[in-house]
């Protein structure tokens, strides 16, 4: 037979913008690979069938949950897990991510162990979003529907996501060039 | 909840999948794998062989033409649910993949995937049925085209044998004058519906009620198509009396009872849902109908 019928690979992806390479059984679940064989504990493992949605990881930007993919399907792909998520700052230290700021801010958070996945799925999400617009209900409980959080009924995560489209709108209108902003303001600003 | 230890292989083509799948004693298709992957945690399914899909070239396309929606294997819901020209040919298949799972699982799940596992639960089985689609299946003696009927044997069991390869699915256009809806009651957001309901109103050219059909999701062990046009034959789109389709949707299911729901409460959201379905498919149906 020509194609190569395995029990063992050798797999290579970048992980947060590091290329790395583990040799795992092909049964080894990319949840797995990550915690045990790269040593990336930030992705937590839930209910390893799909429905809590701790696990959530990027691959290849979108999110999914990393216990329902095999390390072997990952090969060449790359891979974000919550330690990617906060960006060096340039002076040798990281800045959060916006989700991550807006949920210590609104405290999103109790025992911490759904946060990876809210924070990986709520961060993609607000980044696909076109920003001009205040954030929906229905947006917002569809950023959320699928994680389960058994401390904080909710509330505040679905604060938190406000917040950081909010704090994300602001960021890309910045970006994109300040509106017209009159020369007073300006100078009012230019201490801060 | 590992899976059992498995051989593993992911071919270039077609033809190399079937060669593995010949081969190899027990083996099972993998596409996206958010059905496989759990029961396979589970240990509810242990196969010996998992041939992947995924490096496949050429399955992960959607064909739109006037006669329909062709979705190859590789397709994801996420890009169903986003592909402007499937919708406006067929526009059930955006209404029914936003109603399967979260983003994150559409993003991974195939379309195509979920019709081969056949789950009763699942919403594009239904879509299929209900359209009149079929499915293109490869296996070792060559190409062929299965329609929904011969396709559905039980529940997660279809009339494919285990050296085959589905390697798309085709959806016909809505016909002319027809409007559709898809609605679902489920537990919490995102989950397996309780019961769904996917509808298709057909107007004749005086905006009288001509033909109208309904399939259900979670009623049932394999999908079907239900016939309502009695209930409402004839009558002008304005009047129609959609719970007359309603009622008469509830005696012609046989739903099963289980933890989440009694049989009773099922027979009841059909109604319910055929209702709500068959309004909003109207609605539509006016507005594809030259006045």
């Amino acid at each position: 037979m020509t194609v190569s019928v395995d029990t063992e690979r050798t797999v290579r992806l970048t992980v947060n913008g590091v290329p790395r390479e583990a040799t795992v059984p092909v049964r080894r679940l990319l949840s797995d690979a990550l915690r045990h064989d790269l040593g990336l504990t930030g992705t937590h493992v839930g209910c390893e069938h799909g429905v809590c949605g701790a696990c959530t990881v990027l691959v290849d930007g979108a999110p999914v949950r990393s216990c329902l993919v095999l390390a072997v399907q990952v090969e060449g792909a790359s891979v974000t897990t919550v330690e990617g998520l906060a960006r060096d700052d340039g002076r040798g230290g990281q800045v959060l991510h916006p989700v991550q700021e807006a949920f210590r801010e609104c405290h999103a958070l109790q025992c911490g162990f759904c946060t990876p996945g809210f924070l990986v799925t709520i961060a993609a999400g607000l980044e696909a979003r076109d920003a001009a617009g205040e954030i929906t209900d229905e947006e917002v409980y569809d950023l959320v529907g699928g994680n389960l959080c058994r401390c904080t009924g909710y509330a505040n995560i679905k604060k938190a996501v406000r917040h950081a489209a909010a704090t994300m709108a602001i960021s890309a209108e910045t970006a994109a060039g300040p509106p017209a902003i009159s020369a007073e303001t300006a100078a009012e600003g230019g201490e801060r | 909840m590992k899976p059992a230890p498995f051989r593993y292989a992911d071919p270039r083509s077609v033809p190399e999948a079937l060669e593995v799948l010949a081969a190899e004693e027990g083996a099972k298709v993998l596409a996206g794998g958010q059905s496989l992957l759990p029961l396979l945690s589970m240990r509810l399914a242990a196969p010996a062989t998992l041939v992947d899909l995924n490096r496949v070239p050429g399955l992960d396309t959607v064909e739109v033409t006037g006669d329909g929606v062709r979705v190859g294997a590789l397709v994801r819901h996420a890009g169903l649910l986003t592909h402007g020209g499937a919708a406006r040919v067929q526009p059930l298949l955006a209404r029914a993949t936003a109603n399967v799972a979260h983003p994150a699982i559409r993003n991974r799940g195939t379309t195509v995937g979920s019709i081969a596992h056949a789950d009763p639960a699942g919403e594009m089985t239904s879509v299929l049925a209900l359209t009149g689609g079929s499915v293109t299946v490869a296996s070792p003696s060559g190409e062929r085209v299965v329609g929904w009927r011969d396709l559905f044997v039980g529940p997660l069991e279809t009339s494919l044998p285990a050296a085959s390869v589905v390697t798309s699915a085709f959806f016909p256009a809505l016909p002319p004058r027809s409007g559709t809806a898809f609605a679902e009651v489920a537990r919490r957001r995102g989950d397996y519906a309780v019961c769904g309901a996917g509808v298709v109103v057909t107007l004749d050219e005086d905006r009288r009620v001509a033909a109208v059909r309904a399939s259900y999701v979670s009623v049932g062990l394999t999908p079907e198509v239900h016939d309502l046009t009695d209930a409402v034959a004839g009558s002008p789109v304005e009047k129609a009396d959609w719970a007359a389709a309603g009622a008469l949707a509830r005696t012609l299911v046989e739903p099963d009872g289980d933890l989440h729901a009694s049989a009773d409460y099922r027979r009841l959201l059909v109604g319910v849902l055929t209702e709500r379905t068959l309004t909003s498919a109207a609605d539509e149906a006016v507005e594809r109908t030259p006045a």
